[in-house]
């Protein structure tokens, strides 16, 4: 039913340290190598409302639903029914598990004023508890969320801590693999330093705001016995559950095709070595306000579509309505693709989410979809929702993610009329493998437009400029120097300036005077 | 339900001169085997009343290892527990009970310290 997640990179060390329990939340296991310390138990600790039990119980539902290996969750603050109303919304069915016995929720209710303490005692009864419980199910998996509540409720804190390290130890030769929850402290991970008694793994939520926009992210603070990201990964929860973004760009070992594959504008296949861009290239297309990029990125989409590839076109400007209209004016027929199911437009306002909400989004889309060709248009606005440098961590995470998959990537993004464009963008342009630039020159009282392709790895490309030009069928190159020889020809008998006239290169100057 | 089949060990019952005799308290104490705490509590237990509700108490003890769901169906945590269900409201009390002034203090025998 999921489509195939992202295979967990496996190292000979991983297969040989301890056995996992797969969470089946996509991503963590890429992340953890494989899934939780299995028989063990695992601390996530994080602030209020980070996701400790959204992902608590994601791990029980996954285990019962997909392992075969039902789960009892130990419910220190909510009920059974609260419970279930909250994972409702991320499409998990509790009551249904609880119903077929392979969830038993237990709800521990501690009221603190109707307990008074009179000597000494210890929590056995709780031990009896969750041990029936497990027995009564056959449970695998067992969450306690969140053992904190005991602090407050009970005032003993020395028997407290020595029945919790008698409980960790009974998980353990229980066998269970057990997520327990913990509010995290001031400066230390958890409020009452229940780090203490997990040795196995310790996982940190965080939930950040920055610039107003709400941040996800989880990392492994330890992981005894395995080799794990030590980096700061984002995560979503929305309708499908969690999501971790696993990529960390730090390996390079993708394949390389060697398959060409046409741009559909004909004259462009021949500026890229006559051939166009390898499958699974990251194609740049870059330019000023109204150059002609999104119309760019739609003819290559539409070529995709005609060779019977599924394209997944991200759109952060303009509506589906939109595109379909205005390509329709030039020729690109982005409709009957759309009907046939080929291409699907996902349009959305950047600034409704956070970058990495929307990066998780694409993933997920990518993987749901499976297409070849993968459009975004355009990656600028994408970069509001974050600093600059972590849009650029998080593009980089996008476009390792793609290429690994084989997925040919066109991203459009926007230069700021007049600024340097070698200069914007310079952190994604190294990662990119065929950067075209769209640029608009006035002259005579008329915009042209012109295409020329900066960079284009691993092809012998044109290094001339053409003449980009829209027409009722499409995209035309035409020769780039004729249009400029007309410019150079015409007399200057107007009032101009040297930027007008010459094009780029002068404006460019006059900028390195500055 | 399940806790009829719980093991009674009604240890006094008789009437009372004092007090109102319809005010009869139901005491159930939860243990886990014959440990010395438990045996510890239970003497506490049976001591203080004798001492304060004279002919107006029962005591039932429930042994968790025999019926284990009864510590989900009770919210119990700690062993021993005192809980006394009758009069309302019920009250727990955790511990051997070995300090009796918490015990009267708990069970509202004496009013708490404000």
């Amino acid at each position: 039913m999921n489509p195939p997640r992202s295979a967990p990179r496996r190292r000979a060390s991983d297969s040989l340290s301890l056995p996992k329990a797969a969470t089946g939340i996509a991503g963590l296991d890429a992340v953890t190598g494989g899934g939780l310390p299995r028989g063990r138990p695992t601390l996530v600790c994080g602030a209020a409302g980070c996701g400790k039990t959204l992902l608590a119980m994601e791990f029980l539902v996954r285990g019962a639903s997909e392992q075969g290996e039902p789960g009892v969750f130990m419910a220190f603050e909510e009920t059974p029914a609260e419970l279930a109303q909250n994972v409702r919304s991320l499409g998990f069915d509790v009551e249904r598990l609880v119903a077929q016995k392979k969830i038993l929720i237990d709800h521990v209710e501690i009221d603190r004023s109707e307990i008074e303490e009179t000597g000494e005692y210890d929590l056995e009864a709780l031990f009896i508890r969750l041990g029936y419980a497990i027995d009564s199910i056959g449970a695998k998996r067992v969450v306690l969320d969140t053992l904190e509540v005991l602090f407050a409720s009970l005032g003993n804190e020395a028997i407290l801590r020595a029945e919790l390290r008698r409980l960790f130890r009974w998980l353990k030769d229980r066998g269970v693999t057990a997520i327990v929850t913990a509010e995290r402290g001031d400066k230390t991970l958890t409020r009452h330093g229940l780090e203490e008694y997990v040795s196995d793994c310790v996982i940190l939520l965080d939930h950040r705001v920055t610039d107003q926009i709400a941040t996800r992210r989880l990392r492994i603070v330890k992981y005894r016995g395995t080799s794990h990201g030590t980096n700061e990964f984002p995560f979503l929860i929305d309708e499908d559950g969690i999501e971790v973004l696993p990529i960390t760009g730090a390996r390079l070992d993708h394949a390389a095709p060697s398959e060409r594959i046409s741009t559909g504008v004909p004259g462009l296949d021949e500026v890229l070595g006559g051939r166009g861009v390898y499958r699974g290239a990251t194609v740049l297309v870059s330019g000023t306000a109204g150059t002609g990029k999104s119309t760019l990125a739609a003819q290559i989409a539409e070529a995709s579509c005609q060779r019977g590839e599924r394209v997944l076109y991200f759109a952060f400007e303009e509506s589906p309505d939109q595109i379909t209209r205005n390509m329709r004016s030039v020729g690109i027929d982005v409709a009957s693709p759309l009907r046939k199911g080929l291409l699907r437009l996902q349009a959305a306002r950047p600034t409704l989410q956070g970058l990495e909400a929307h990066l998780t989004r694409i993933y997920r889309e990518v993987r749901g979809f499976q297409p070849r060709l993968v459009v975004v248009d355009p990656i600028t606005n994408l970069s509001r929702g974050g600093t600059e440098a972590a849009a650029e961590a998080m593009l980089m995470r996008l476009i390792d993610f793609l290429k690994s998959a084989q997925i040919t990537t066109v991203l459009t993004t926007l230069t700021s009329g007049g600024g340097p464009r070698e200069v914007s963008q310079a952190g994604i342009s190294s990662i990119v493998d065929t950067w075209i630039l769209l640029e608009t020159v006035e002259s005579g009282g008329e915009r042209n437009r012109f295409l020329s392709v900066l960079k284009s790895r691993g092809m012998a490309h044109s290094n001339r400029v053409r003449a980009f030009e829209l027409t009722e069928n499409g995209i035309r190159l035409g020769d780039a120097t004729d249009g400029k020889r007309q410019v150079r020809k015409r007399p200057a008998n107007a009032p101009r300036s040297a930027a007008e006239s010459g094009g780029r290169r002068p404006r460019n100057r006059e900028r390195a005077r500055k | 339900m399940s806790r009829q089949s719980a093991p009674q060990t009604p240890l006094a019952t008789a009437a009372e001169d004092r007090g109102n005799p319809a005010e009869k308290w139901d005491l159930r104490l939860y243990v886990a085997g014959q440990t010395p705490r438990s045996l510890a509590a239970l003497a506490n237990l049976k001591r203080f009343c004798q001492e304060y509700l004279e002919g107006r108490y029962s005591i039932q003890v429930v042994d968790l290892l025999e019926n284990p769901q009864l510590a989900r169906g009770d919210q119990i945590l700690a062993i021993p527990t005192l809980v006394r269900r009758v009069p309302i409201p019920m009250r727990k009390i955790i511990g051997d009970l070995s300090n009796t002034e918490r015990v009267l203090v708990g069970l509202d025998v004496r009013p708490r310290a404000s």
